[in-house]
């Protein structure tokens, strides 16, 4: 086409307002006569609430009201509504919001907030999932049997503390065991840890006079926050308005339901608008992190290296809260399997309730989960086969067209490439090649994991969309995509230039200024590495829409049939004769011809989009659940310090099936980006408790995040192309499934170079020197050997 | 209470300030400066990062006080700069900018790093910017936009 720039490396279109700072994040909006909301927070894990004194914090200056939970008797939740805005009878974590203190200024209601005094009924706190499950183990939610939840798609057991129980059944695992030969069994662990994204979740409230309701805030699903708040709070859903500007930092932490139905309530009592910024330490103890993990697995293969049997118990801890957490369950269970043809699955996956930071979505949610396991059992069976981790996926991995996935659902020819994948890793990484360590008492190492991921999401998750076509001829694209730094505006706005042969210049899309609620259509969330797939499809639908309208009128201009309309770089014409033609422009407000007469109008185009053929999945986990897989993977060469346990990542390659590369740009950042997030988890991350539930890290200090200084010396992504059939130009997500694959790819390098398990993260020096310590003594003290003998040398 | 007089971004300004107020405070609450960005209020996350007589501060851990009768300069600012403007073309050109919200920190850190060292290579860069975070992790992206835009700096004088 005229105008192609598919596949190229386009910027951001929003990048000049993001370099000089003038992007507006909800986090600068302000209201003139906006009040200041200061939370007080639990200091206990569990405990009764007997009573919240307010009385001198009211009296406070600058302070215009204080509030509890007594004050606001909602339940809110994405999949079951098990929050409350404020804690009511008791509290479930340290962190877990109490009183909210509204004033004047923020440090009027941080000074109120100091004297609202709780008095608390310590109860037994519950802070390990294995205990949690358990008879007799005290509830984090006793009155489980009366929250609202999604029939159909999650299963809570009231009475319990699991928030859903979800079971993956495929064949029959003992008879797969029986024709085992060689069989792997381990339990995997993963921390709690936080999504930290560099804005904090914040919003602004407004219940104006008229009862209609407006809110700003830092999220990723403008119409699920509004759909969810208002039906939790019982307004109409047309009265609450919510403006999503551009968010600094998702990460799945945005999506659902966050802070807005407190910050709505507040402001309804108030009759003022009001905002509400979390400070760093409560993003990091009284907002969701991300569930942590124990996870008990059995894996048996033939000993020519089948997968013959798989079977796991996935206990997620979900934490106080587990509205999101419920479909991690689900997800971690249904995909279980991963890249694999497993003959014989028996999983079970549970969401558990405990007295820590409730949990919520985390980029790729289930995926990073259960892919820590089974990544891991791959390089530990080829090692007890005699294979190598290679061969043993070669041998297992998904062949599009004749496998099928544990839900029962087809692979499908166009669903990629997964062994291309393989072989782009290893070969990227050059993975058969040893490297020399930097000193003698280092090891270099090489490992390599797969992925793949489809977004996990409720069978009706639609999308749509709109186009204008301007005075001009410049395009107007509008959905409902939220913009958090992914790309997704500027991949659609590329897709609207190629559909209408015109430079991305001309095309503006709407997210620059935000999504809201009132002014852009439908899609369900901005989560799930959906939107380019969903989104594009229903944009290519509104193009198609507007095209038409086009054509319409230009077979009355043109005196062709409407299917002889060409519309290509901008141009309108017959395609017989080309020579006629007229631009976009003559027919964005209707075509006017020489006397006069108009016809058509403005041109505006729509489309939809829903998921095709979804279903719930059975009580066995069978049933068709996802829109597309992308397959993916990670290499890395590594080198382990032998003396202090450090590991520091060399190289890292990733390769994806992308479908179709839209922008080169965007996705490079994603793969590099997402791959140091990954390993941010990897190697550092871990949210630090102590026996009472404290958390020990709420700061960026203690809690490390990759910095500048952590890049790997080399890092590089691969990106195959097997068109996805219905992706838009055959596209597919990858946002989330650049960081999945990290971990295990690390402790397999790791495993591979010392033959020192790791089946815990983070693996930061302190766990993996403890584990060669542990599991080959040996290499330690020929390391420090070397050293000796090193700074022997050295001194003399 | 007390008056301040500093140019922000070229421009003359006098603010009523609190004793104890942070030049962060100063910026975004009284003198409208959003570019200026907060991820942790104290001294951890580099967001807040601006520029005071020329070199590079925590606004989250300066008084406002501190900046009477001196120069102020943030990303917005920063735009009219030949030289800085270069280096945010590299950051667009380069794909260094995810969310954006740490991207204005990392210009005026890199900014201030490249007029001090127009030569600056790989490690130069990650000391010079290893005190921010960006947790979409656009430090490949950046560290391509940095080492491309010594271009512009490379005629620049050596600054204090
Ligand atoms: S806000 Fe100043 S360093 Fe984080
Ligand atoms: S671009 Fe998002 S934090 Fe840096």
């Amino acid at each position: 086409m005229e105008e192609n720039v598919v596949g190229k490396r386009v910027p951001q279109v929003d990048s000049w307002l993001k370099v000089t700072g003038t992007l507006r994040y909800s986090f600068d909006i302000e209201l003139p006569g906006q009040l200041y909301v200061a939370l007080v927070t639990s200091r206990y894990a569990h405990a009764r609430i007997r009573s919240v004194d307010t009385s001198d914090a009211i009296k406070s200056p600058g302070i215009v009201g204080v509030f509890t939970g007594k004050d606001f008797p909602f339940r809110i939740g994405l999949y079951i509504a098990d929050r409350d805005l404020l804690a009511t009878n008791k509290v479930r974590w340290v962190g877990h919001p109490v009183a909210a203190v509204v004033g004047t200024s923020m440090a009027a209601a941080e000074e109120a907030a100091e004297k609202v005094s709780v008095d608390y009924e310590p109860l037994e706190p519950v802070l390990d999932v294995e205990k949690a499950i358990e008879k007799g183990a005290p509830l984090v939610h006793e009155d489980m049997a009366s929250y609202n939840y999604y029939k159909g798609f999650i299963n809570p057991v009231p009475g319990t503390n699991i928030a859903n129980d979800f079971r993956l059944v495929k064949g029959d695992v003992s008879s797969g065991f029986a024709e085992s030969n060689v069989i792997v069994e381990e339990t995997f662990k993963i921390p709690q840890i936080n999504h930290a994204p560099m804005e904090v979740q914040n919003v602004l409230a407004y219940w104006r006079p008229d009862d209609y309701v407006e809110v700003w805030t830092s999220a990723q699903s403008p119409f699920a926050t509004r759909y969810l708040t208002a039906a939790s709070l019982n307004i109409p859903v047309n009265r609450l308005i919510v403006h999503v500007p551009p968010a600094g930092g998702g990460f799945g932490l945005k999506a659902g339901i966050g802070w807005e139905p407190l910050a709505i309530m507040i402001s309804k009592s108030l009759r003022r608008p009001v905002k509400l910024v979390l400070s760093r330490s409560e993003q990091m103890t009284s907002a969701p992190s991300r569930d942590g993990l124990v996870a008990n697995v059995k894996a048996g293969f033939s000993k020519d290296g089948r997968f013959k049997a798989y079977e796991a118990t996935f206990m997620m801890d979900a934490g106080a809260y587990a509205d999101y957490t419920v479909n991690v369950a689900r997800t971690t269970g249904y995909s279980a399997d991963g890249a694999y043809d497993i003959e014989n699955i028996s999983v079970k996956s549970l969401a558990i309730y405990t007295n820590k930071i409730p949990t919520t979505a985390m980029r790729g949610f289930g995926h990073p989960e259960n892919h820590w396991p089974l990544e891991q059992v791959m390089d530990r069976a080829a090692d007890m086969l005699g294979l190598d981790p290679v061969k043993i996926r070669e041998i297992n991995l998904h062949v599009p067209g004749k496998s099928v996935r544990g839900t029962g659902e087809p692979v499908r020819e166009y669903d990629g490439n997964p062994r291309g994948v393989l072989e782009a890793l290893v070969k990227g990484i050059g993975y058969w090649e040893v490297e020399k360590p930097s000193e003698p008492w280092k090891v270099r190492a090489k490992g390599l994991a797969m992925l793949v991921k489809a977004p996990s999401q409720p069978p009706n998750a639609g999308a749509s969309a709109i186009v204008k076509i301007d005075e001009d001829g410049t395009i107007d694209v509008i959905t409902g995509t939220g913009s958090m730094g992914q790309g997704t505006p500027t991949s659609l706005a590329i897709i609207a230039a190629e559909a209408f042969g015109v430079p991305v210049e001309k095309v503006k899309v709407n997210q620059l200024e935000g999504v809201s609620t009132d002014q852009n259509p439908y899609t369900w969330q901005t989560v799930g590495s959906r939107g380019l797939y969903s989104d594009g499809i229903a944009l290519l639908r509104a193009i198609e829409d507007a095209k038409n309208q086009i054509r319409e009128m230009a077979s009355a201009v043109f005196r062709v049939p409407k299917d002889d309309i060409e519309i290509r770089g901008g141009q309108v014409y017959p395609r017989t004769h080309p020579e006629h033609r007229l631009g976009l422009k003559d027919f964005a407000m209707g075509y006017t011809y020489p006397n006069g007469n108009t016809i058509g109008g403005p041109v505006i185009g729509r489309g939809s989009y829903a998921p095709v053929l979804n279903t719930f999945l059975d009580e066995k986990g069978h049933g068709h659940n996802t829109v597309f897989h992308t397959y993916g993977g990670t290499a890395v060469e590594v080198e382990i310090d032998l003396l202090t346990g450090e590991v520091r990542v060399i190289k890292v390659v990733q390769a994806f099936d992308v479908g179709r590369v839209i922008n080169l740009l965007t996705l490079e950042g994603q793969a590099f980006g997402g791959f140091i997030m990954g390993m941010g988890s990897a190697l550092y991350e871990e949210i630090k408790f102590d026996k009472q539930g404290w958390v020990l890290n709420p700061n960026l200090t203690h809690y490390y995040v990759p910095r500048i200084t952590d890049l790997p010396d080399e890092i590089d992504a691969v990106f195959l192309e097997t068109p996805q059939m219905d992706g838009p130009l055959g596209a597919r997500g990858i946002g989330e499934h650049v960081m999945i694959a990290v971990a295990p790819a690390i402790s397999n390098a790791i495993y591979r170079g010392l033959k020192v398990k790791l089946n815990e993260i983070p693996m930061n020096a302190e766990r993996v020197w403890k584990a060669i310590k542990e599991q080959r003594p040996e290499l330690i003290s020929s390391a420090f050997e070397q050293a000796l003998s090193r700074a022997e040398e050295i001194h003399v | 209470m007390r008056e301040i007089r500093l140019r922000i971004n070229g421009i003359e300004r006098e603010l009523h300030v609190e004793d104890n107020e942070t030049l962060l405070e100063a910026l975004r609450n009284r003198a409208g400066v959003t570019s200026v960005k907060a991820a942790c209020w104290r001294g951890e996350c580099g967001l807040c990062t601006v520029l005071l007589n020329g070199r590079p501060v925590k606004s989250c851990s300066t008084l406002a006080v501190e900046a009477d009768g001196k120069t102020v300069e943030t990303a917005e600012g920063l735009y009219f700069d030949k030289r800085a403007k270069g280096l945010m073309e590299s950051f667009v050109r380069n794909g260094a900018t995810q969310c954006g919200f740490c991207t204005p920190a990392f210009v005026v850190a890199s900014h201030a790093l490249l007029l001090r060292n127009p030569k600056a290579e790989d490690e130069d860069i990650k000391e010079g910017l290893k005190g921010l975070i960006c947790r979409c992790g656009t430090y490949v992206n950046m560290m391509r936009a940095v080492k491309e835009a010594r271009q512009y700096y490379a005629d620049g004088k050596q600054t204090a």
